[in-house]
């Protein structure tokens, strides 16, 4: 069920934003592959009539009233930030319009 | 990079388009869709956030009851299906204005399902309906707003670097997506703007967003194939974003028509792609291919529980909802003996509401409408405000329109008792009292005044006497002056012919 | 030394309450105690001295106001720095938190503030709760005072070190596979995960949204319920969040009585792969039970063998996304920003720079997990087995109250000796897991000392989702009998640490 490469391990890097360096790829790659062969034993089970279970407790329709709370102030949002101007989070430049 | 395109009918008389639109409309809600922040627009920037919607860590989504109740009510009043239980998923991609880097949509389980809705068009076989499919309606959130600094003048490409304001991020949305629509032919563009107008109106009267497509309130994507006829396959769509007016719906079709056209007719592909519309040059620049970064590793989002309407409160909402827009404009139409026309200038008008509310209180539909698209709009633009925040109420009209048909208060009269309210001076006849307005009902100050008339133009009577009635009118005109408008200008008229002696 | 560090939390509680003995000087000693030992346990990642002694004297002065007291206040305690702290900074383990000083507080912390309990600082953790060891932690790892050459468990082994060397006698930790239990077990400490939903999440850093859960950790069950009592309840902030009243986990934990009781032994989580000494100290609490007068009966819940599998498909997955909001733009530390570069670029740069390995190792894994094309042989098949784990656990208890079963396979293990072998990591909580992926509650107890090893032994106990009670009053009934074996707590026979 696995088998996982250099490449696969670049291209997830690339969707997770992780900048490994190549010549770290090979040791995560041989990593995962173990980790993966382990896990391959979900398949054991029989699985066929069986619901998957996305939450543990058994509850449905959990609103909130539509009712203004408590905002942070922009002194507060911007308190972590990197970088900041304008009251703004500012980021580099973005390649692409999404 | 301008790409070459295929004249429109050309284009249309060799291939088949299939059009597809999703749109995004923000909820009006007051608090955000998984936080308690305000929904505010034009609030300084990062003001509206907390640790929810800025994606601190740690910080839990909590669902907003109301923006689930306009899901299902949208859903509703485009005929869908309710979902007996679904859930939000987690749309992962990395982006800058989205706190998380994870949207929180819905993904396979949308809330409402195969719905359609049906659109009129003018055709050279005159008007006709089309029926769109709609194929989901689902909950999401809205992103923050990039502002781009440095480069050329805020476009993205060239910018040093990016300023991102978060007060947008969490706003309720719900993406509307339609089925392909197919056998439009050449009315592709028609029907795109059709659906997106009627789709308007019907969230307005829902009263579920105020759909300012300028605000962005409601946003529209294009997606467009062509294929050389309609028994063909699909052919590669484009993708068409940032389509923000009802023109540009329209205008983007006809142009991605004559786009795919032209690269079809040289023998080249159409790429997949993401393309951006601009308004101002009314063509689309390509944005990015599709590719396999995007991959979304949609999951169950695990923070928020599975909603599963009753099928009572979907009822409920069902039996609550307004009647929709284009079966009312119909019944109206009927009702009110309109031409599609006359119609068509009250709905631009935004007066439509207004009328109704006068109609029902009584005012004749005639009257109410005159009144509506004439002299109130007329005032309403001048001064720069909305319709709805003129202080006239169905009660003014009505009083008013008896005053008229009892023949006390002419057209020019009853225009300075509405300027009265307007002005906050009482209701219509504390005005007329105080304004002494009054149509004059004595013949004896208008017999006066007609001798004044005709003795300071002597050669008017002799020309009336001659057949040319026509000129009454500069003496009627001069007898309404004379008496500050107060006077009814038919009976002044009957008196001037009889005191000469003709007959009309 | 001050002998108020050995003391329980309940009697701590009492002697401030009467006014014996001042918050403040219970702050002190304690302060003193991490003062004089942190240097070796490296429990702590932050010390609030200030914020301790200034919160210790606000409940001196409703002491002398006469002002209604809440069950813990005074009482010092160790927040496992996964939990956001207004104006302290959290930083999960992390390097790339390092700094961060949240403008919010979990809603624990704001229950333990509104308590009194006086929060003398952040303990130290894997990396994201990524661990069990507590080697993964960007700041170096804790110490176990049993042995300062072992691992005092994990992810939460700075909350587990700091109650076990007397530096408080409360922690508070999460536990999304074992991160309470597995520490409590390897330290000779009580921990506790709550039923999911039990207590809420909002404010904690999420690792598995569909697992985590914080708990109370302690020196004994009955402190380890007062604490419970004080964390537990609904939050309208946190949709999961169960709405309902919370067990009477006190009240259990004084009752202490067990018979007629039917108590499970789970077949699947011992034997083949657990130390001698696990469970020769399992048999030895299993002829206990049965002598405090309930009824003990082998149950077999075979979807177990899945459930490790299926947790490492479940846990990278969610923790894939999880992570995904630290990327250096919002809080945090950004990385190779020298204006050249894209924001992709700078976001890629950040994360590689601020996450460990094991950390990249299970977002990467995840990411795979819930890519086009594999999410049905991975995440989604995961999600079934965790189906057929609760299918498993509700037969179980049709026909017993608890289950029970050794909480780790070993005692701790050697600092260094499992760091490079992940999947021998991972089999750490292979009997803690099942509990997490089913939501239910569970209670690690210590039961003696491996013979082989000198090092505590713990006992797992799980009960049904919202019988949270069950586990305090089982725990309870053990615990007494095993003091009056021991004479005194498990804790008294660890060595004396240097410094002190
Ligand atoms: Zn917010």
């Amino acid at each position: 069920m696995s088998g996982i490469s250099q490449e696969d391990v670049a291209h997830l890097a690339r969707l997770a934003h992780i900048d490994i360096p190549a010549d770290q790829l090979g040791h995560y790659a041989k990593q995962l592959d173990a980790i993966l062969n382990a896990v391959a034993e979900v398949s054991s089970l029989d699985t066929a009539n069986v619901a998957a279970m996305s939450h543990p407790v058994p509850m449905t329709n959990v609103f909130r009233e539509d009712i203004p709370g408590v905002s942070l102030t922009a002194e507060q949002a911007l308190s972590g930030a990197p970088a900041v101007e304008d009251e703004r989070f500012r980021v580099p430049r973005i390649l692409d319009e999404e | 990079m301008v790409e070459a395109t295929m004249n429109y009918d050309e284009a249309i008389s060799k291939f088949d388009p299939v059009l597809g639109l999703e749109v995004h409309v923000e909820l009006g809600t007051n608090t955000k869709m998984f936080c308690g922040c305000s929904t505010v627009f034009g609030a300084p920037p990062n003001t509206q956030v907390c640790p929810v919607c800025l994606g601190l860590p740690g910080a839990l989504p909590a669902l907003n009851k109301i923006g689930v109740e306009s899901a299902i009510r949208i859903g509703l009043a485009l005929n869908c299906e309710i979902a007996e239980w679904c859930r939000f998923a987690r749309k992962n991609y990395f982006y800058p204005d989205m706190p998380k880097n994870f949207q929180t949509s819905q993904y396979d389980e949308p809330i409402a399902f195969e719905g359609y809705l049906d659109v009129e068009i003018d055709t050279d076989e005159g008007r006709k309906t089309f029926r769109v499919p709609i194929e989901r309606a689902h909950m999401e959130e809205d992103t923050g707003k990039n502002s781009h600094v440095g480069g050329a003048t805020g476009r993205i490409h060239g910018a040093d670097y990016s300023l991102v304001d978060y007060n947008r991020a969490g706003i309720p949305l719900i993406e509307i997506v339609t089925k392909p629509i197919t056998g439009t032919g050449k009315y592709a563009p028609e029907v795109a703007k059709a659906y997106v107008a009627a789709l308007r109106d019907i969230l307005r009267g829902l009263g579920v967003s105020d759909v300012k497509m300028e605000q962005g309130s409601l946003r529209c994507d294009v997606n467009l194939s062509l294929r050389e006829t309609p028994e063909s396959k699909l052919g590669t769509r484009s993708e068409t974003k940032n389509v923000n007016s009802l023109r540009s719906v329209e205008r983007a079709v006809r142009y991605e028509v004559s786009r795919h056209a032209a690269r079809l007719a040289a023998g080249d592909t159409v790429v997949q792609e993401t393309r951006h519309w601009h308004e101002d040059t009314g063509i689309s620049t390509s944005g990015r291919a599709k590719s396999d970064a995007e991959d979304y590793r949609y999951f169950p989002e695990p923070d928020l529980l599975p909603i599963a309407p009753s099928r009572e409160w979907v009822e409920e909402l069902r039996a609550a909802l307004p009647e929709n827009p284009a079966v009312r404009r119909a019944r109206l139409v009927a009702d009110w003996g309109l031409s599609e026309i006359d119609m068509n200038t009250v709905v631009n008008s935004g007066a439509l509401d207004l009328i109704v509310e006068a109609v029902d209180a009584g005012v004749d539909p005639a009257a109410a409408r005159k009144w509506w698209t004439g002299e109130l709009s007329r005032i309403a633009n001048d001064r720069g405000i909305e319709l709805e925040e003129l202080p006239v109420t169905p009660a003014h009209l009505k009083r008013l329109e008896e005053l008229i048909s009892a023949g006390s208060l002419n057209d020019k009269l009853a225009r300075q008792a509405l300027e009265g309210v307007i002005v906050g001076e009482g209701d219509i006849d504390e005005i007329v009292k105080a304004r002494g307005l009054a149509v004059v009902s004595d013949d004896g100050p208008l017999l006066a005044a007609i001798d004044e008339a005709l003795a300071a133009d002597p050669a008017v009577a002799e020309t009336i006497k001659s057949g040319k009635l026509a000129a009454a009118g500069s003496v009627v005109g001069a007898v309404m002056k004379a008496t500050r408008g107060q006077a009814d200008a038919a009976r002044v008229r009957e008196l001037l012919f009889e005191k000469l002696g003709v007959s009309e | 030394m001050s002998d108020l560090i050995r003391k329980d939390a309940s009697e701590l509680a009492g002697l401030v309450s009467s006014g014996e003995v001042s918050a403040v000087e219970v702050a002190q000693a304690h302060l003193d105690r991490i003062a004089a030992v942190d240097g070796e346990v490296h429990a702590f990642l932050h010390v609030d001295t200030e914020g301790a002694l200034v919160s210790a004297a606000a409940v001196d002065a409703k002491v002398k106001a006469g002002d209604k007291l809440s069950v813990l206040a005074g009482v010092p305690l160790g927040l496992k720095d996964i939990l956001a702290t207004n104006g302290l900074p959290t930083t999960c383990g992390s390097r790339i938190l390092d700094g961060w000083i949240p403008p919010y507080d979990a809603t624990v912390v704001t229950k333990l503030r509104e308590a009194g309990v006086v929060i003398l600082g952040k303990t130290n953790m894997d990396e994201f709760a990524m661990g069990s060891s507590t080697e993964h932690s960007a700041f170096g790892p804790t110490h176990n005072p049993w042995d300062l050459e072992r691992i005092p468990g994990g992810s939460g082994g700075g909350s587990s070190a700091c109650v076990s060397s007397f530096e408080a006698p409360l922690a508070i930790g999460t536990d999304t596979g074992g991160s309470i239990r597995q520490p409590a077990a390897v330290t000779g400490s009580v921990g506790v995960k709550p039923t999911y939903g039990g207590v809420s999440r909002y404010g904690i850093v999420a690792l598995a949204s569909s697992l985590d859960q914080a708990g109370p950790c302690a020196r004994n069950v009955l402190d380890t319920a007062l604490l419970h009592s004080v964390i537990a309840g609904h939050d309208p902030m946190d949709a999961t969040s169960i709405n309902a009243p919370v067990p009477d986990v006190v009240a259990a934990a004084k009752r202490a009585d067990i018979k007629g009781m039917k108590v499970g032994i789970v077949k699947e989580l011992g034997g083949e792969g657990y130390q001698a000494g696990v469970r020769s100290r399992f048999e030895e609490s299993v002829a206990l039970i049965e002598s405090l007068g309930a009824e003990v009966v082998e149950v077999s819940c075979p979807s177990f063998p899945a459930a490790l599998a299926a947790y490492y498909l479940i846990l990278p997955s969610e923790a894939s996304s999880n992570l995904a909001k630290f990327d250096g733009i919002r809080f945090g530390n950004r990385v190779g920003d020298d204006g050249s570069k894209s924001v992709e670029q700078v976001m890629s740069e950040t994360r590689a720079a601020g996450f460990g390995s094991e950390v990249i190792r299970r977002i990467i894994l995840g990411t795979y997990a819930l890519s086009a094309g594999y999410y049905d042989a991975y995440y989604g098949q995961a999600q079934k087995v965790r189906t057929l784990i609760k299918q498993d656990f509700d037969a179980a208890f049709a026909k017993v109250d608890v289950l029970i079963s050794p909480t780790a396979p070993t005692t701790a293990f050697k600092i260094g000796e499992k760091l490079d072998d992940p999947l021998a990591m991972y089999l750490n909580d292979v009997a803690t897991i099942p509990v997490n992926m089913a939501g239910l509650p569970g209670m690690s107890l210590p039961i003696g000392l491996a013979p082989e090893d000198n090092l505590p032994v713990g006992l797992q106990i799980i009960a049904p989702a919202m019988a949270d009670d069950r586990l305090y009053n089982v725990g309870a009934a053990i615990e007494r009998e095993l003091l009056a074996k021991w004479g005194g707590p498990i804790l008294g026979m660890a060595p004396e640490l240097a410094g002190a």
